[in-house]
C-alpha cells in the first residue's frame, strides 16, 4: 500500500495541480518583478508585465533566469525579500566558477523540509526509521537539507555528516541505521569499507538509501543495491531551486517525481529555447512558484533530461524526469540535429564497451556537416576478421543513428590514442569553421 | 595441424607497423608467417610467432589489442595442383582468409587456414594424409 506525506496533493487530479501552478506562478512573477531589478529589467525587454502572467500557458512566454544572474548580482541581489525575512543561506561549492549563495525564509525552509519529506515517504520511509545523513553539513544543501526533511516526517535523524567512514559504519552497527543518505560515490566508497574490514551489509539494519548531488547511472544503482543490500533511490535537487527534493524516486524507481506544486519543470531545446515535449532529452528548467526569498524563473540548470505525464505505479500525479543525462554545456550541432556526447556514450555502453573512451570530430566539407566517432577498440570487441570488425562499426552506426538521428562515420582507434585529460574530458573537437 | 596464431589491430597511419614489429624484436620473439589485412582505416597483421601468449601479453602491457585464434597450418605438395586438391577437400567448409609461407624444415609450402569449422576440417584434412609442420 503506497503511502504518501501530502496525499491530497501528489495523488490530485492534474487539473488541480494545474489550477494551484497557475495562481503560484503570476503570483511568483509579481514578486519577482517588483523586488528583482534585474529580473524586472528583463521582462521589460520582453515586453511584459506581471498582468500578463495569469495561468501555466504564459511560462513560456517568461524570460530566462541564468547563474551568471547570480554572480553577477553576488552575494544578494536576486532575492526577492529583504534581509530581515531571511532564516537560512546556503550556497553552491563554485566548482565552476565563483560561488553562487541562495537564501530562504522560514516559509522556504518549510517548503523543503516538506519536499525532501514527501520523498522519504515515497521510498517507504516510517516513523520508527533511522536517517542516517553522511551528507555534509554546512553551506551545501545536501546535509541539512536531508535533516529537516527525515524530522518533518517524523523519523529520528542521525547527522552523521560526511568522512571519517569506519566511523559511519560503526553508527550504523551501533545505531541501527536504516536509510542512508549521501552521494552516490560515497555510498560505493562506505561498501569497499566495509568489504575491507568484513562488514556484511546483511548483518546492519540498512534497507534503504537516498542518493544524489551528483550525477549516477542505473549501472551504479545496481551495483550500490547488490553491494550494501539495500534499495538505491536517486533525489534530484539544486541549491538555486532549494536543494535536494526538488524531484525524488518513488518505490518504483521508475523516473523521479517533481514536486510540482512548488516547482515547475520544462525540457526545453538548448539552442532554439523552445519548449519540449515528453520524451524528447533536452535542458531542464525550473520556475519556483511558492518559495519566498529566491523564487527564479525559469532557470536554467544545464541538466538534460526528459519528462513524461504517464500516470505512475505509485499513484502520484506528479510528472517524472529522467535521471540527468549530461549537460547541455556539451551540446553540438550538426546538421541541425541536437547531439550529446553522453547520447553517444550511453550507445557504447549499450554495445557492450566497458569503459568507452571516443572522440567526436566534427567537420563540414563541402558545405555538408560529417561527424565522425572514434572509439578505441579494446580487447573485448577485437576479432582476428576484417569483415567482424566492420560488422560492429555497421552495428555502432546503426545504433548511433536511430538515437541521434544522424548517421555518424565511426572510426575503431587503438588503446590510449585519445587523449585523456585530466578532470572533465573534451571529447569534442570541431573542426568546422563557422565565424 | 591447428596452431595459435596472434592478430594485433593496427591503425591505418605511417609508421605503425614497423612501431609494433619493432616491440616484437625487441623482445626477441621470431616471426614464422604474417599477413596483412587492410581496410581504409585500419589493418589487422596476423603473426604465426614461436611464444604468441608471451607476445600477447608483451602488447598488452603496450595497450596494443590483440588477439589470439586458433588457425590451421597444413603443409601441401610444392607443386602445381597442391593448393587445389586442398581446397576441393574442403569446399563446403567457409574459409575466412588464408596465407601461405614456405616452412625452414623442407619442400613443402605451408599454409595458414581460418575456417568457420576446425575441428572437421582437420577430421577431413588427416583422412586425407595432410599434416602440419613439423615442429
Amino acid at each position: 500500500m503506497p503511502k504518501y506525506f501530502s496525499p491530497e496533493i501528489e495523488t490530485a487530479p492534474r487539473s488541480e495541480i494545474e489550477h494551484l501552478q497557475s495562481y503560484r506562478l503570476s503570483r511568483t512573477v509579481r514578486r519577482m518583478y517588483d523586488n528583482v531589478p534585474t529580473y524586472r529589467r528583463r521582462m521589460e525587454e520582453a515586453g511584459l508585465t506581471p498582468d500578463d502572467i495569469k495561468s501555466i500557458k504564459d511560462l513560456s512566454r517568461l524570460p530566462f533566469t541564468y547563474k551568471q544572474d547570480l554572480r553577477d548580482n553576488y552575494p544578494y541581489g536576486m532575492f526577492a525579500v529583504p534581509p530581515e525575512e531571511l532564516t537560512r543561506i546556503h550556497a553552491s561549492s563554485g566548482t565552476t566558477g565563483k560561488q553562487t549563495v541562495v537564501g530562504y525564509t522560514k516559509h522556504d525552509i518549510d517548503i523543503w523540509s516538506e519536499c525532501v519529506a514527501r520523498a522519504l515517504v515515497a521510498i517507504g520511509a516510517e516513523r520508527n526509521d533511522f536517517v542516517h545523513v553522511s551528507y555534509g553539513y554546512g553551506l551545501f544543501t545536501g546535509g541539512l537539507g536531508l535533516h529537516y526533511g527525515a524530522e518533518m516526517m517524523g523519523a529520528t535523524v542521525i547527522p552523521a555528516s560526511s568522512g571519517n567512514t569506519a566511523r559511519q559504519i560503526q553508527i550504523f552497527r551501533d545505531f541501527g541505521s536504516s536509510i542512508l543518505c549521501c552521494t552516490p560515490s560515497y555510498a560505493l566508497y562506505i561498501a569497499d569499507v566495509m568489504k575491507q574490514n568484513g562488514v556484511d551489509p546483511k548483518s546492519l539494519n540498512l534497507k534503504a538509501g537516498f542518493f544524489g548531488a551528483e550525477p549516477w547511472t542505473e549501472q551504479m544503482r545496481a551495483e550500490i543495491e547488490a553491494r550494501l543490500n539495500i534499495k538505491a533511490y536517486d533525489i534530484y535537487g539544486l541549491s538555486e531551486i532549494a536543494g535536494p527534493g526538488v524531484a525524488f524516486d518513488c518505490a518504483c524507481q521508475k523516473g523521479m517525481h517533481v514536486n510540482e506544486d512548488h516547482f515547475m519543470i520544462e525540457i526545453i531545446d538548448p539552442e532554439t529555447c523552445e519548449v519540449l515535449p515528453d520524451g524528447e532529452l533536452g535542458e531542464v528548467v525550473f520556475t519556483c512558484i511558492s518559495k519566498e526569498a529566491l523564487p527564479l524563473i525559469r532557470y536554467r540548470t544545464h541538466d538534460l533530461a526528459t519528462i513524461t505525464h504517464e500516470p505512475c505505479a505509485c499513484g502520484r500525479t506528479f510528472v517524472r524526469m529522467s535521471k540527468p543525462a549530461g549537460r547541455s554545456d556539451d551540446m553540438l550541432i550538426i546538421r541541425g540535429v541536437n547531439v550529446f556526447p553522453s547520447q553517444i556514450e550511453s550507445v557504447l555502453l549499450s554495445e557492450g564497451s566497458v569503459d568507452p573512451h571516443y572522440k567526436i570530430i566534427v567537420d563540414r566539407i563541402n558545405n555538408h556537416d560529417v561527424m565522425e566517432i572514434q572509439v578505441e577498440l579494446s580487447g573485448e570487441m577485437f576479432t582476428d576478421q576484417v569483415k567482424g570488425l566492420e560488422e560492429q562499426q555497421k552495428k555502432m552506426r546503426a545504433r548511433m543513428e536511430s538515437v541521434l538521428g544522424i548517421s555518424p562515420k565511426i572510426t575503431f582507434v587503438e588503446p590510449m590514442s585519445i587523449e585523456r585529460s585530466e578532470g572533465k574530458a573534451r571529447r569534442v573537437e570541431d573542426r568546422r569553421k563557422l565565424h | 595441424m591447428t596452431t595459435k596464431q596472434i592478430s594485433i589491430f593496427i591503425e591505418n597511419r605511417r609508421g605503425r607497423l614497423s612501431e609494433v614489429t619493432d616491440i616484437i624484436a625487441q623482445n626477441g620473439i621470431n616471426i614464422r608467417a604474417l599477413s596483412v589485412a587492410d581496410t581504409t582505416s585500419f589493418g589487422i597483421l596476423r603473426l604465426i610467432v614461436d611464444d604468441p601468449e608471451r607476445l600477447e601479453a608483451i602488447l598488452r602491457e603496450s595497450r596494443i589489442t590483440a588477439s589470439i585464434t586458433s588457425v590451421l597450418s597444413v603443409c601441401i605438395a610444392n607443386q602445381p595442383g597442391g593448393l587445389v586438391a586442398l581446397l576441393r577437400l574442403l569446399e563446403d567448409i567457409q574459409i575466412e582468409y588464408m596465407y601461405t609461407y614456405v616452412s625452414q624444415e623442407g619442400d613443402d609450402a605451408c599454409i595458414i587456414l581460418r575456417v568457420d569449422r576446425n575441428e572437421e576440417a582437420v577430421e577431413r584434412l588427416t583422412a586425407a594424409g595432410y599434416h602440419g609442420p613439423h615442429a
